[in-house]
């Protein structure tokens, strides 16, 4: 059972983070070029209309449900498990949530990095 | 990508990492927190190491929020993992944790995906997509001047 609770948390916090990640990255193309924005409108208005953008909250929304999974997974598993399981998996579900959903163009230069840093990250929890 | 770009992605990097390393730091300080006694959590908010991760996570958070803006998810992310390298290396030299070798052929092929990506476009480019407001006025234009 307890195995089942770790693996279901490293799922809910893949997912979740997955998803933030897709949403806030939407989120701040929409927005547009923050540097520019900054130079021609000012921080305060570029702040704004970040802190506006329904996508943008709905990601910090999907950050905090991954925050408070990995939180759990925690208390189930060990760290040196949990963490660069959820970590490394979410590099992968990234380049094809990105593919996928953001139409991305996920090259084989990218594909093989992620697989690079995925397998690192894993690495550094031995 | 311009310089000031490149440093964006640093300070993705580097702000994660440090503010984790600080936010460790802290966190060992004040111990283990258990579920009956939570206001050590509220409590921890008080310790300056905490204080300072907390400062650089936001620091963090803004500068990934800016890549992001004009840089593609899959780029960010390989590219800015170089942090786990400097976490990695902070843990060895002032946390003075062990790193096994294991954790350093992790180091080289992280460091190895940093660098495959570096080198390659960062925004996938996409034709613009027409807003319907853009598409009204281009009819307009269309029948004003025929």
């Amino acid at each position: 059972m307890r195995h089942a609770y770790t693996w279901a948390a490293i799922a809910a916090v893949v997912t979740a983070s997955v998803t933030g990640d897709v949403l806030l990255s939407r989120a701040m193309k929409q927005v547009g070029d923050v540097g520019e924005l900054w130079r021609h409108r000012g921080v305060l208005a570029v702040v704004g209309s970040i802190l506006r953008h329904p996508l943008f909250v709905l990601g910090i929304v999907a950050m905090a449900v991954a925050f408070f999974s990995l939180l759990f997974g925690l208390s189930w598993g060990d760290v040196s498990l949990v963490a660069p399981a959820s970590a490394s998996l979410t590099f992968v579900g990234n380049a094809i949530a990105a593919k996928l959903f953001l139409h991305e163009r996920v090259d084989r230069r990218r594909c093989i990095a992620a697989a690079l840093v995925a397998c690192g990250v894993a690495l550094l929890a031995l | 990508m311009t310089f000031r770009k490149y440093l964006v992605l640093a300070g993705v990097a580097l702000f994660g990492s440090v503010g984790d390393s600080l936010l460790s730091r802290g966190m060992k300080e004040i111990g283990n927190v258990s579920v009956t006694h939570l206001q050590a959590l509220i409590l921890a908010v008080l310790n300056p190491w905490i204080v300072g991760g907390i400062v650089l996570l936001l620091a963090f958070f803004a500068a990934y929020m800016t890549a992001l803006s004009w840089a593609d998810l899959t780029y960010v992310l390989p590219a800015t993992s170089i942090g786990y390298v400097l976490l990695a290396l902070i843990a060895k030299f002032v946390l003075h944790e062990q790193v096994t070798p294991a954790r350093w052929l992790g180091i080289v092929l992280i460091t190895a995906g940093v660098g495959f990506i570096a080198g390659g476009p960062a925004l996938t480019p996409t034709p613009q997509p027409q807003s319907e407001a853009d598409r009204d006025l281009e009819v307009a234009n269309v029948r004003g001047h025929p």
